[in-house]
């Protein structure tokens, strides 16, 4: 592992550069394909309205992989995470227009653990509402 | 339907091992727009201390959630599917995923609990590699919504 932060540049509260991912039907039809979860609430908007769905919603494992990238590209090694723990609050909407759904993630330091490693509490959002909670990451500094 | 919780502690056989492609990696980290070189070019990952191309953090997932339909589908559980959400999930890594493992995940019940109806059951996904090191686990926490709900 060779993380490009050092654990002795960081402070508890030390924000992480926030990120912004885009979210359109496209990218999920090109997720279920990569993941293998063909779940039609995430593809069919008539399926996701019979089962009480407002519209197709991103695959919760999708803003999950989002999320973290604000952490491993502080670090610049996806190898040093350590623990990465989500909770699946609200679904991600998205829209069958261009823009689709912006999912914006940031992140600090929340504690400086042992063996330089530092715990990062991400917060995720989606159209105003949080989407993700108890969202949180463990990495190896340098 | 309140689960039994008999059931939990219960841990079901290992999987067939599921050998991790460097195109399946690529095509994963395309999906999710991550350009990270760790997971596309070999001496990028070298360069950081891997033996060869690595997953990004989430990828184990999909192995470790086909691992977890084996409780999933167990007739004697009898869990409803069709009202499953997808609750939470946590990894620990001991080493990231990378080109050419061999996986295999042993998935055990960890806990089953009945809140206003909902059945919760979570599920501890302990993956091995080929010479038998632990690499990741992966907690899956479904939730079975209650029939009543309209």
């Amino acid at each position: 592992m060779t993380a490009k932060i050092s654990y002795a540049d960081v402070e508890v509260g030390t924000e992480l550069p926030a990120q912004t991912f885009p979210v359109t039907r496209a990218t999920l039809v090109q997720y279920a394909g990569a993941s293998g979860d063909f779940n039609p609430i995430h593809w069919n908007e008539r399926f996701a309205k019979e089962v009480g769905l407002p519209d197709v919603i991103a695959h919760g494992m999708f803003t999950m992989a989002e999320a973290v990238r604000v952490v491993t590209d502080w670090v610049g090694d996806p190898g040093a995470v350590v623990e990465y723990g989500v909770r699946f609050t609200r679904p991600v909407v998205v829209p069958d227009d261009d823009k689709g759904a912006v999912i914006e993630v940031s992140g600090k330091v929340a504690a400086k653990l042992d063996d330089n490693t530092v715990r990062v509490d991400l917060t995720a959002t989606s159209a105003g509402q949080k989407v993700l909670g108890a969202s949180r990451a463990v990495v190896r500094l340098a | 339907m309140a689960l039994d919780q008999s059931f939990v502690g219960r841990a079901y056989p290992p999987t067939e091992p599921y050998e991790v492609g460097r195109e399946k990696i690529r095509e994963f980290a395309e999906a999710v727009g991550d350009a990270n070189p760790a997971y596309t070019d070999t001496e990028a990952a070298r360069a950081l201390g891997h033996p060869d191309v690595i997953a990004p953090p989430t990828f184990v997932f999909a192995i470790t959630f086909k691992a977890a339909g084996q409780v999933v589908a167990d007739p004697q559980l009898g869990l409803d599917y069709s009202r499953v959400v997808h609750g939470d999930q946590k990894f620990a890594y001991n080493r990231p995923v990378r080109a050419g493992d061999r996986l295999t995940v042993t998935s055990t019940i960890e806990t089953i609990r009945t809140m206003a109806g909902n059945d919760i059951l979570d599920i501890r996904g302990e993956v091995h590699d080929q010479d038998g090191e632990h690499v990741v686990t992966a907690w899956t926490k479904l939730v079975a919504r209650a029939a009543e709900e309209a």
